[in-house]
């Protein structure tokens, strides 16, 4: 148990926005002042917890695979059930991810939200104490319980602040989320039961009977195939997306659906690696589906919104795809593109906030010719268009293509099925930047619309940054991750060499 | 050090005048722009005549890109014969449309920077494709290329074709380049990189590779290099992936010429001279290279004689003189091939800039119907435009003569039946393109003006920032076919590629091209030159016969004029499915499907609450008479167990 930071750094992050949550409701005054004080101390906030995350960054040790940064609190023992923290290669930028869209997600809410200022940034900073506590946390229940109560702010943010079907889509997602995590926590009690604890490391080595791991494969399943969305459980994403307000889209598409491919590679695959091998083929064949089926999908959208969050389900199928190989070059993609797209679809669904600020409409068929009017807005739309399309120099490229060198070591059909994606992707994009930007200018009210304010600029800079950095050199990223991917791999191939080896015996 | 500099100042060009454009002003981000070229021009042919003059050719390591286990990729500039003869040429022909541009622009009502950065940017793409050391790097170029023609060709952004145009380009593109990437994978599944100086070396071992495809299994090479020319096939607008091709005319003028002269469609091209280690392997994908060149330079002429906007005309002409070079590529001369890239790059630039001229000076006007007799008021571009088409037609002792020939007769000394068939679409294609190079020429330049009195008032040469270029350009049609045949093919070849196109120990054909009998020399000239007599026929002597002719054939006439119904039939077996199957995927399966399970679920429950809330009618009679047969049924259950 190691810790470099020398102090409770998981648990500071973790657990400072709820601080700033208090600060936030300590202010008394008129509905003015409270607005204008909530923001300002959410973002500050946030921002603190993005700097304190750096030091993650900073001190990581990339050479070890484990958890690193551990803490551990006594706190049920009669059930060997404790308060655990710790991060590994898998896990630590998805702390980051969470703690740099935080303050973007703040920073875009500024002006927009205009009812309810200090519930609104409420409940952002508790859903991030809930999305950077469900990464960090390295014991089962622990997770458990971050992993649901993610649910909450995020039901009460589309539910609040959403569009005028805001409460059937926050049920709907509420319903289908929470449906698959009754069956997660059967699971949970299933594997406490025999191997008479919640500390992931422990469970990590704990091998499960072949029947055993069947069925909590399938209760996993549940749980995480909702959440990433898989195909056919996936018809919340874009109900939630169009209700929600731009901040909410963005944490839903940046961060909540990682919860669902992060689960996969935490639980399903290292813990149940006979089951996952069983299960591949069903995972592929879903992922292949969800890709095509998905983009095309897209493809008929009227609703800028609706389009991009089809579009995160496909993006989310090559994920599925790239850690059901269980080769390095899968999984290391899967995480890149899991990554990649937290950043790339956050920006899209920024950028559609934009205009739907100034126009307040997503339909696409409202817009068209804004080139001429809106040139940077242009420049960073296609930036983000082509880096949703997986053009090479962007972050997009690097997830996608392992993803398919890595599907190609399982069969050739899967890679060539899988990267439809690449064809169908640009047709959609393409297809929505030409509506939107392209053309002349028909609607009246479009001749005067603004290009990027400042506060916009700094909200896509970042993004923009990453996206290319990503791109260009993302050995910076994937370094993190190498040690604790090569590990996993390594982990797989003996488990299953095991299983092997014990059938043999039995017969 | 002159290498990296023509690779990356066409990127600081694009960078300056496209991001900092609005900032410093329309003409300081033009002037960055080709200042970079300029220098970028001199760099790149100076390295160039380094290497012939015998500098080693080297690697230069920029920086790791990708990284994941086996999987090393990095950011790197290789510098042998091949790469420095395409870096040569791309900054050359890219830095002289670079200034054509700023005279052929000048009147665009946009800003011009972002044109500019787009011309730099996608010369520096380009550019990262030849040089690249790995395929990684090679795909980042090109889909680099891909995507600024994509802005290039929808640079008028408010004409709907423009926009369809540009769409359509990287949509097939894309088609062509996902095979391309799984081509790549299964690259690195066998050699475990992607290298070229791993993957080279390493072919000889993976001869008898296998790898199972729909039931059967193949040479694991063959594969491999079919995935990869398919790729190719889309970048360099081969039959069936063509489509693209005439569309993307609804760019500026220079653009045509920078896509298919310089950048992009040549990517092909290279890629399968680049590979020649693996292909010379591949005799299987080989002959489907032969084939789908030779094709698609004879379907692709046959539709360049039928059309009537200039630059059509020219679009097809590419895809045509693209064909041969796969033709020849096919047969193992890639040096042939290449050859024949270079030159074609001058030729066909040229072809484009003065079809640009023309259309400038015509306000505008693109169909041939409706110009004639320019040559006495453009004499210039009329010049340059007849020098051109020489050089495309093969007469000696024009550029495209010493290229095209090498690879017609490599075609007929391959001796195989594929290499037949190349070598009499080659030759039909020869006769074709004569005849529509001077139908162009005729139609355009000669006879009477058809054009009404107010336009023709208006015809004027172009200014001198257009014409210099022009005329460097037709300088390069005229000599560079007798300069570089020396080198390219002839006997010292081995010497100047040095290692860099490689030809396996059974392929002789570039040897055996001088025992070809004295007619194979001789047969394409002929062609041509009859090619050239009918077009004087039709269209000088007796203007009235072709219009006679396409009436009499008015069925065939109309299925080469309508490109052999290429589009529609795509439109209705991919276009139009994918759309139906969108709407029925939505509608039906998302909404009434997929969403009718919970929802059903939802309702289901509903009713259900709306029964059970019937029982609380509020009633208290009611209630006590439930009660009291509650107490009833209690008690005798009591006294009946008892």
């Amino acid at each position: 148990m190691t810790n470099a930071a020398g102090f409770p750094i998981l648990s500071l992050i973790t657990w400072l926005p709820l601080v700033g949550c208090v600060i936030i409701m300590m202010v008394r005054g008129d509905e003015e002042t409270i607005a204008s004080n909530a923001r300002w101390a959410a973002l500050w906030t946030s921002l603190i917890v993005l700097a304190l995350s750096l030091v993650l960054w900073v001190l990581f040790d990339q050479s070890d695979p484990g958890f690193q940064f551990n803490e551990s609190v006594s706190w049920l023992p009669e059930y060997k059930v404790g308060y655990k923290m710790g991060v590994d290669g898998i896990s630590v930028l998805f702390v980051l991810l969470s703690t740099l869209l935080t303050p973007i997600c703040i920073l875009s809410a500024w002006d927009v939200i205009k009812v309810k200022v200090r519930e609104f940034m409420l409940s952002f900073l508790i859903l991030e104490t809930m999305m950077v506590g469900m990464f960090c946390a390295t014991d089962f229940v622990l997770f458990y319980m971050f992993f649901e109560g993610v649910l909450i702010p995020m039901y009460l943010i589309i539910g609040i602040w959403g569009g005028p079907r805001r409460v059937y889509s926050a049920v709907k997602f509420f319903l289908y989320t929470l449906t698959g995590s009754v069956l997660m926590l059967l699971a949970l009690i299933a594997m406490w039961v025999h191997a008479g604890t919640t500390d992931i490391v422990t469970l990590l080595h704990t091998p499960f009977p072949a029947s055993m791991q069947t069925w909590l494969f399938l209760a996993f399943f549940a749980s995480f195939a909702v959440k990433v969305p898989m195909w056919p459980v996936h018809t919340w994403l874009p109900d939630a997306h169009v209700e929600a307000p731009t901040a909410g889209s963005v944490i839903l598409a940046g961060v909540l659906l990682k919860m669902g491919g992060y689960g996969f590679l935490r639980f399903s695959i290292p813990m149940l690696p006979d089951a996952s091998t069983h299960f591949a083929p069903f995972m592929f064949a879903l992922s292949v589906v969800a890709v095509i089926y998905t983009s095309l999908v897209a493809l008929a959208q009227e609703d800028m919104k609706k389009l991009i969050a089809y579009s995160s389900v496909a993006h989310m199928g090559v994920v599925t795809i790239g850690m059901f190989t269980f080769n390095f070059q899968g999984i290391a993609g899967s995480i890149f593109q899991m990554l990649s797209h937290g950043i790339v679809s956050s920006a899209l669904f920024l950028i559609v906030g934009v205009v739907y600020d100034r126009i307040h409409t997503r339909e696409i068929a409202r817009y068209g010719g804004l080139g001429d009017r809106m040139p940077s807005y242009a420049l960073v739309f296609m930036l983000f268009t082509m880096a949703s399309v997986g053009l090479p120099g962007t972050s997009g490229f690097v997830g996608e293509f392992l993803v398919i060198i890595g599907a190609l070591q399982v069969n050739f059909w899967l890679a060539l099925l899988g990267g439809m994606g690449m064809i169908l992707g640009a047709a959609y994009m393409l297809w929505l930047y030409r509506r939107v930007i392209f053309g002349r200018i028909t609607h009246a009210d479009l001749r005067s619309i603004l290009d990027l304010s400042p506060r916009e600029w700094a909200v896509f800079a970042p993004l923009m940054v990453l996206t290319l950095w990503m791109g260009v050199y993302p050995s910076s990223f994937t370094s993190y991750f190498d040690a604790s991917v090569g590990a996993m791999v390594q982990h797989h191939t003996a488990a299953l060499a095991t299983t092997t080896k014990l059938a043999g015996m039995v017969h | 050090m002159l290498y990296a500099l023509a690779v990356f100042t066409p990127l600081a060009g694009a960078m300056v005048s496209g991001l900092l454009g609005r900032i410093i002003g329309d003409k300081a981000a033009m002037g960055a722009s080709v200042l970079g070229m300029i220098v970028a021009a001199i760099c790149g042919p100076l390295a160039f005549f380094q290497i012939t003059a015998g500098n080693p050719p080297g690697l230069l390591d920029i920086g790791s890109w990708i990284e994941s286990g086996r999987f090393h990729v990095d950011w790197a500039l290789r510098y042998d014969t091949l790469s420095a003869v395409m870096v040569a040429m791309v900054t050359f022909v890219s830095m002289l449309i670079h200034v054509y541009s700023i005279g052929y622009m000048g009147h665009d009502a946009r800003p011009r920077y972002r044109f500019f950065a787009y011309l730099s940017l996608f010369s520096f793409a380009m550019l990262m494709l030849v040089t690249a050391d790995n395929l990684a790097q090679l795909f980042f170029g090109w889909e680099g290329v891909g995507l600024c023609s994509y802005l290039l060709i929808g640079y008028w952004y408010d004409r709907p074709s423009a926009c369809a145009a540009a769409i359509k380009a990287f949509i097939v593109n894309r088609m062509a380049d996902l095979p391309f990437a799984v081509g790549l994978a299964l690259i690195f599944f066998k050699f475990g990189s992607i290298e070229f100086a791993t993957i080279f070396p390493a072919v000889p071992q993976h001869l008898h590779d296998t790898y199972t495809l729909f039931g059967t299994t193949f040479p694991a090479l063959e594969v491999i290099a079919f995935l990869l020319f398919i790729g190719a096939m889309g970048k360099s607008a081969q039959l069936g992936f063509h489509v693209w091709l005439p569309d993307a005319m609804e760019g500026p003028t220079p653009v045509s010429a920078l896509i298919h002269a310089a950048t992009m469609v040549t990517a092909g091209v290279f890629l399968v001279a680049r590979m020649s280690p693996l292909m010379e392997y591949t005799p299987y994908a080989l002959g489907f290279v032969t084939f789908i060149g030779a094709s698609t330079a004879l379907f692709a002429a046959t539709i360049g004689c039928t059309q009537f906007d200039i630059k059509r005309v020219i679009a097809y002409s590419t895809c045509s003189q693209l064909g041969y070079m796969f033709a020849a590529a096919g047969v193992g001369v890639y040096q042939a091939s290449i050859f024949h890239l270079i030159t074609h790059a001058f030729f066909k630039a040229l072809l484009f800039l003065s079809a640009g001229s023309v259309i400038h000076a015509m306000s505008d006007e693109q169909d041939m119907r409706k110009m004639g007799g320019l040559a006495r008021k453009i004499p210039i571009t009329a010049a340059v435009m007849w020098i051109g088409n020489l050089a495309l037609a093969g007469i000696p002792p024009f550029a495209g003569y010493y290229s095209k020939d090498a690879i017609i007769s490599a075609t007929y000394a391959a001796g195989t039946p594929i290499g037949y068939y190349g070598f009499f679409c080659t030759v039909a294609a020869a006769a074709l393109t004569a005849f529509y190079s001077w139908r162009l020429l005729f139609m355009t330049f000669h006879g009477k003006a058809r054009a009404d009195h107010h336009t023709m008032e208006h015809v004027h040469e172009s200014p001198w920032v257009m014409l210099v270029p022009l005329i460097l350009l037709a300088t390069g049609a005229v000599v560079a076919g007798y300069l570089l045949s020396g080198w390219f093919i002839g006997a010292g070849w081995q010497h100047f590629w040095n290692g860099s196109i490689y030809n396996g120990a059974h392929n002789d054909v570039l040897a055996r091209i001088e025992e070809n009998p004295i007619w194979v020399d001789y047969i394409p000239l002929v062609v041509g030159l009859a090619g050239i007599a009918v077009a004087f026929v039709m269209y000088i002597l007796n203007p009235l016969l072709p219009v006679r002719l396409s009436q009499t054939f008015s069925g065939p006439y109309r299925f080469v004029f309508n490109k052999w119904y290429f589009d529609e039939l795509f439109d209705a077996i991919l276009v139009q499915p994918s759309i139906r199957l969108a709407r029925i995927f939505w509608q039906t399966g998302d909404a009434t499907i997929i969403d009718g399970v919970p929802n059903g679920l939802a309702e289901l429950t509903v009713d259900g609450s709306r029964q059970a809330v019937k029982i609380q009618t509020g009633s208290l009679a009611v209630y006590a008479f439930v009660m009291l047969i509650g107490v009833v049924v209690l008690i005798g259950v009591f006294m009946l167990s008892r």
